[in-house]
């Protein structure tokens, strides 16, 4: 019963950790997750959300053993 | 199509003539081949640069970039597609990206080819990290938007 939560780029330096275990308990939507991960840190109005390698909006359903992602603004190409 | 996510640098003429001698399904077919390189400069926002890294999301990227593929080939007559991208430390003049279509005509050619680096850059779970000049780090925050940057000037 649980979900892994990972982190990327700029978000991962600020706070400080690539991924987290998460007991998957009293979490709904992948808004949850990050209250239930980061529970002194505000979301940052700009980061993305994936849910098993898609983008999901913040209101998304997360399921257990789902893999929840947190990212800044994709830079590549 | 093939998409590859590169450690170590990569010579695109090279890519894509190994591609184009093994698509042999696509011979006799294509009339048209566009190809975009995107290479790092030593400068951005002002300053200079010295180097870059390139981090990725392993699984997500490949996902993402096989939907805008998908994408492409719903909406114009794509032959084949070769996507190649590096990650890791990445240095001026080294490419960082390489888009290559095959198509009959060349308006299928340059249509598809724009939209997939337009697609990859605002959904292929990429990240740079630069290295100026002053031996600062500064973290890219945003791709422009390579349309409205074409149509301003």
């Amino acid at each position: 019963m649980s979900i892994k939560v990972r982190y990327f780029a700029s978000l991962k330096e600020s706070i400080g950790r690539a991924e987290d275990e998460l007991a998957f308990v009293d979490i709904n939507s992948v808004a949850d997750v990050w209250v239930n991960a980061n529970k002194d840190t505000d979301r940052p109005h700009n980061i993305l959300a994936a849910v098993n390698m898609e983008y999901v909006g913040f209101d998304h359903l997360v399921h257990d053993g789902d893999e929840v992602a947190f990212f800044p603004p994709v830079t590549g190409g | 199509m093939e998409i590859k996510i590169v450690t170590e640098p990569f010579d695109p003429w090279q890519e894509i003539q190994t591609f184009q001698k093994s698509a042999k399904q696509m011979h006799g077919k294509y009339g048209a081949t566009s190809i975009f390189v995107g290479t790092m400069r030593d400068f951005n926002d002002g300053d200079d640069v010295k180097g870059m890294t390139l981090e990725h999301y392993p699984g997500m990227t490949e996902k993402q970039l096989a939907h805008i593929v998908d994408e492409v080939s719903q909406q114009w007559s794509v032959l084949d597609v070769l996507v190649v991208h590096r990650v890791g430390d990445v240095f001026p003049d080294q490419p960082i990206v390489l888009v290559a279509v095959w198509t009959s005509h060349r308006g299928d050619a340059f249509d598809s080819s724009r939209y997939i680096m337009e697609a990859l850059k605002s959904k292929a779970p990429f990240w740079k990290k630069e290295l100026l000049q002053s031996d600062d780090l500064r973290w890219v925050d945003k791709n422009t938007d390579g349309y409205k940057a074409a149509g301003n000037k």
